[in-house]
Formats: C-alpha cells, structure tokens, sequence
C-alpha cells in the first residue's frame, strides 16, 4: 500500500484493489460483465461527453450542488463549528441519487435496458428506480423483507416509480441477503442487466466506480467552506456518502471520522474476509459464516464495509467509531428541534458522535466540522413513531 | 466412462455420511461435499436452503470434516470440498487482524488430512487464484476451475491449463437449481472447453433428470448433480431413497457408455488403416 494512494484517494490497482482490501471475488460466469463494466467506466470517465451530460443531469435534475449548512444552534451549544452538507436536499432524499445517475448512464452507452439493485433503507432502491424511469429502463430492485416491513414509504415510492420489488425471505432478510439476491439475479440476465450497485462495495469496480461517483459530495463541500474543516465525519455502511465526502478532503490535513452502527460495525468489529464479491473487514464468526447485523437504520444493517474504508482504516489515514441505537435517536431528535431538519437514521449517526465527542479531546472545543447529512427522515417516520416521543 | 459427481451438503442432516455412502454404492465416480457458507453467491434457493439447513444443525467446516475422516474407512470414492472464497482465506495470516484458521495453505491441508482429493470455490475465478492455486498443489489437492458460456476463449484457454482433475462446466448462465430442460447453453460449452484441454468435461447446474444428464453427458465426460438430490433430502428423502435417485442417473450415463463403443470402434479402425 503506498501513502500516496491514500493520500488521494485515487485508482485502486489493476486488480481492484486498495491495499489489500478489494478485488473480483465473482464467479466466472460474472468476470466478463465486471471487465466490460471497467472498460466502459474508464472510457466513459475519459470522455468529456459524460461529464458533461453528468454535471447538466446532476444540476438540473436532482439539484446539485446542494446546501452548506451552519447549524448555528447546535454549534453554539457545542461549542464547535458544525457546518451540515445537505444530501437530503438532492431528489429523491438521499446521496444515493449521485450514483444511481452515473450508473445508469454508464448502463445506458453499454446498451442495457434494466437495471438490478439491492437496496436496505430503501433509498438506493428509490434513487435506482427513479432512474429508470427517467433512462426509460426496467428497474429490478432486491429488498430484505424485514427492511420491506419498516421502509413501507419507499417500497410505496418504488412502485410508483415503475419498480419491481422483490421481497428477500433468506437469511437475515436485510440488505445482506437483498445483496446476494441481486448478485445472483445478475448472473441470470447479464446480457440484458446493469446490476447498479448501490455502495463502494461488490466487486471491482464498483468500489471504485461508486466512490468517483459519490465524489461530487466531497468535491462541492471543499468548494464551499470557507476554511478546511478540522474534522470530517459522515455515517458508514457499506460506506458511499463517507467515501464521497472523504474524497473532497483526504489531500488536507482535515481527520477523516466514519460513523458505524454499533451493532453493524465491520471496520471496528470485522475481520479480513470475502463476502458479496470483494474483500474486506467483515462481521463473522470464528467459523468465517457471516453474521448478521443489526442496526436501527436499515442502510447500515449490513455486515461488510467497502474495500476502501478497510484500507483508510488499517493505513490510518480514517479513523472509525461506532454510536448505539439509542445516542442516534437522541441525536435526531436533537437536530430536529435545533435546526429544523429532520435527517436520515443513518445520517443520525455521524450527528450522534459529534454530540458524543464534542467538547472531548476527541472533538475540541473550537473545532470545525464538516458533517455530511446522506438522507433525510421521511421513511423512517413509522419507525421513529415507535422510538421518539 | 462417463463420470457421475454428485454433490451433498455436508452436515444438512444428523445421518449425512450415510447419503454420501448411499451416493457411493450406487455407482458415484466421485462426491462434492458443500461447506456450507451463510452467503453463497452462486447457488440458487435449493442449495441455499441446504446449506442454512446445515449450518443452523451446527455444522462447520471442522465438523464436516471430522464426519468424513471417522467414515474414511468406508469411503472408497474421491471426495472433492465445494465452497466459498471466505472459507478458505479465512485466517490469511498476510493480513493485519488475524482470526484462527490460517488462510488457504492451513485450509487445504486440512482438506488433504480428512481425505478429500479436490476442491471447488466459484468465487475465486483464475484473475484471484494464484495463492490458493499454490496451496493447494502444495497440499496435493486438485483445484478445480470453473467455465462459464460467458468465458471469453483466451480465458478459457487459461482454465483449461490451471484446473487440475477436471473442468467444471457451468452449463448455463443461472445459478444452481433444477430447470425443466438442459440449458442450451451447456453443449456448445462442452465442445468450447474441450478443444482447449484434455481434461475430462463436467457438466453442471440445472442438470435435474437422468435424461438431461445423458444428453449433458454426450457434450461432455460426465455431470455434476445437485439441487435435484438436494431437495429430496430437504423434503426427507431416506438415504436409500437417494440411493435410488443417483442409480437412475448412473444407469442413464452407462446407457450413453453404451452409445459410445459404435463410434469409438470406427474411429479406432480409421486410425487402423491410417
């Protein structure tokens, strides 16, 4: 691993890998689809074409670049700078749009007429239908039936969208078994199917593709503050919105802080494994089946983490925490009643560890920080009706 | 002879030895024994729930294998292990945080120890094989590759020189399951690996009837049979009832043996007047 490649964010090796985390764990009848998905990103990124027709997409379409927001209450009682970029704020209400649009273009020039997702709060799954829709495409989305219990709203949006969603009965019935489903249906239509994968997970490229996509997020928050932030810090899952946000400031001297569900937390309580294509920190047990996680947030209920987090992590250039079910209630709560914004269970996390840590040496008095706001909290108001008072 | 390997989770129930030995009296050339693993990429339902099936009795890849080396004595077949990548590069002791188990070089001895000859991974395709390729022939394990109808020729020329006791041919583009009719896919596959390797042929995934597996069998040198035993023991199939099931396929292969001594004889007496 050299220090550059940390330092920059930049591609992994010819192998996919970043370190020693990554790779194309996939069967052989999926190796040629993930080559000819790699040569076609790289001419597609080479291409001022796409770019272009990318940026009017994300301008015009889903609202880019969206807000920097002070969150002047909470800074004041915090005593920090904390400055929220407001991925809520793109259509469809979450960060997952800025992949989905990239991919489905992608899609588009490799002549695919359907895309397959897997989706466990339901956003990629909405972002991934909307898409479809907008390319004209079909849209095949793999869904836990457990996640489709208490993410109803946007099974709802998804169908509406033209989406078929398909119900996942096997195994932890989450965003784990939805992955697998997905990956398999893949094999079955390759021909015809973009599997539009939904985080810096899977299978190279994906890690890579995915994180260039979510760039975006990093790249417009460098852009917009004014002094680079003392501490970056964004909720991991598979760990997209923190890989796009990381990407805008891992050249500074900012600390890059991911966010786990403490009961879903791969990069703090994984070890070295092979799981949905690619390797990375896992959660499994001493017999190397995987476990599985559990998290209120159905986006973070899931046990691997992408390659390249692993790799931010061992190098040390990111450092990884985790916050309970509970501190994340309470800190939705909190940011609703301080500044109006009712935010994502996931993104719940990375606010919860700013009210954990501020005034800490972990996060000083003084401190600016930079927090990215992946989703907002509409579809999770059945389960936050159960939870908040 | 064309080659009958059919598979069996291992551990899928208290008496699963006695499959394996109801899969060798009725004429197995070899049997795969599935490790089961929570997430397996490549099986379809049948399989999985074979495996989940397994893996909530408590099996584990040391128990399966302990299983098989108490059973050695009346184990008279190879025995090749069916797995996933995990598994076997669990414990990789080249990374940073270690669990027990050792990585590949440790899980291929193991395998060598309770006496299997083979192992199969579908998710560590030849561009990730080179480590576990290297302990495994270290172990004295065959290791064998998988092709796809998708495999491009230089890649299937590159199969047919790592893989070691035969090819496994994915006969179709799905995952494991049974399928009304053999895929269309499966004999052009055949004839494809064939012209690059003298390795026997196997065909295998969706091959659910006697018939489909003599038709699978004439493209190739034999099948692999899974999901079509494996829901039998699922829906409580007895050990001798499998042993019925596997003889029906043995019968319909040695019938296509039986095809094969017509044209074989004129080829020999065309090399004759050579």
């Amino acid at each position: 691993m050299s220090g550059t490649e940390v330092a920059t964010m930049s591609a992994p090796t010819a192998a996919g890998r970043f370190g020693q985390f990554g790779g194309r764990y996939v069967p052989e009848s999926l190796v040629p689809a993930c080559a000819a998905l790699e040569a076609a990103f790289r001419e597609a990124w080479a291409d001022p074409a796409f770019h272009e027709r990318l940026a009017r997409l994300r301008a015009d379409y889903a609202g880019r670049p969206t807000a920097l927001t002070p969150a002047e209450t909470l800074s004041a009682q915090l005593g920090v700078t904390l400055l929220l970029k407001r991925e809520d704020l793109a259509h469809t209400g979450s960060h997952k749009i800025n992949n989905v649009l990239g991919q489905a273009l992608l899609a588009q020039r490799m002549g695919k007429t359907r895309l397959i997702a897997e989706t466990g709060a339901g956003q990629h799954g909405v972002a991934t239908a909307t898409a479809a829709a907008l390319f004209g495409m079909r849209a095949t989305v793999y869904m836990g039936e457990r996640d489709i219990a208490r993410q109803r709203l946007n099974v709802f949006r998804m169908e509406l969208l033209g989406a078929e969603v398909v119900p996942v009965t096997s195994g932890s019935r989450t965003l784990k078994d939805a992955t697998n489903e997905a990956m398999r249906a893949w094999v079955a239509a390759v021909d015809e199917a973009h599997f539009c994968l939904g985080s810096v997970a899977g299978p190279h490229p994906y890690p890579w593709l995915v994180r260039e996509l979510q760039r975006v997020i990093g790249e417009e928050a460098r852009a917009q503050t004014p002094v680079i932030p003392d501490v970056v810090v964004a909720c991991v899952g598979g760990g997209s919105n923190a890989a796009g946000t990381f990407a805008g400031f891992v050249d500074t001297p900012a600390r890059l802080i991911g966010v786990e569900a403490a009961g879903g937390a791969a990069m703090t309580n994984g070890t070295p494994g092979v799981v949905h294509g690619y390797r990375s920190l896992v959660l499994q047990d001493t017999h190397g089946q995987v476990r599985e996680a559990e998290s209120i947030a159905a986006g973070l209920d899931y046990p691997g983490v992408g390659p390249e987090h692993a790799h931010l992590g061992t190098s040390g250039r990111a450092e990884y925490r985790t916050v309970t079910d509970a501190e994340v209630l309470d800190a939705l709560r909190r940011l609703a009643r301080s500044e109006g914004i009712i935010c994502a269970l996931e993104s719940a996390h990375a606010v919860a560890w700013v009210l954990r840590a501020a005034g800490t040496p972990d996060l000083p008095t003084g401190s600016t920080v930079l927090l990215t706001l992946s989703g907002r909290g509409d579809k999770d108001m059945a389960t936050l009706a159960g939870e908040v008072q | 002879m064309k080659r009958l390997n059919p598979y069996l989770t291992g551990g899928i129930t208290p008496d699963w030895i006695d499959y394996l030995l109801a899969f060798q009296a009725a004429g197995a050339d070899a049997v795969e024994i599935g490790l089961p693993f929570s997430d397996p990429m490549l099986d379809g339902a049948t399989i999985q729930q074979a495996s989940d099936q397994a893996l909530r009795r408590g099996a584990t890849v040391a128990s399966i294998l302990t299983d098989l080396t108490e059973a050695r004595e009346r184990i008279h077949l190879p025995l090749i292990a069916m797995t996933y990548a995990n598994l076997v590069f669990r414990g990789d002791p080249f990374t940073t945080s270690p669990a027990t188990g050792g990585g590949p070089e440790a899980f291929c001895r193991r395998l060598a120890d309770a006496g299997l000859s083979g192992l199969i991974v579908p998710d560590v395709p030849i561009d990730e094989v080179d480590r576990l390729e290297a302990a495994a022939t270290a172990a004295g394990i065959d290791l064998v590759l998988l092709a796809a109808p998708v495999t491009p020729p230089d890649r299937l020329a590159e199969i047919g020189r790592r893989s070691r006791g035969f090819i496994y041919a994915v006969s179709v583009m799905d995952t494991t399951g049974e399928r009304d009719a053999l895929a269309t896919t499966a004999a052009p596959l055949a004839a494809r690996i064939k012209a690059v390797t003298d390795l026997p042929v196997l065909l295998g995934f969706g091959i659910s009837t006697p018939d489909q597996a003599a038709t699978a069998a004439r493209a190739g040198d034999g099948v692999v049979i899974g999901a079509a035993l494996m829901r039998r023991v699922l829906d409580g199939a007895s050990p001798d009832d499998l042993r019925g099931e596997v003889a029906a396929f043995r019968a319909a292969l040695d019938q296509v043996d039986q095809e094969v001594p017509a044209a074989h004889a004129h080829a020999q007496i065309s090399g004759d007047r050579r």
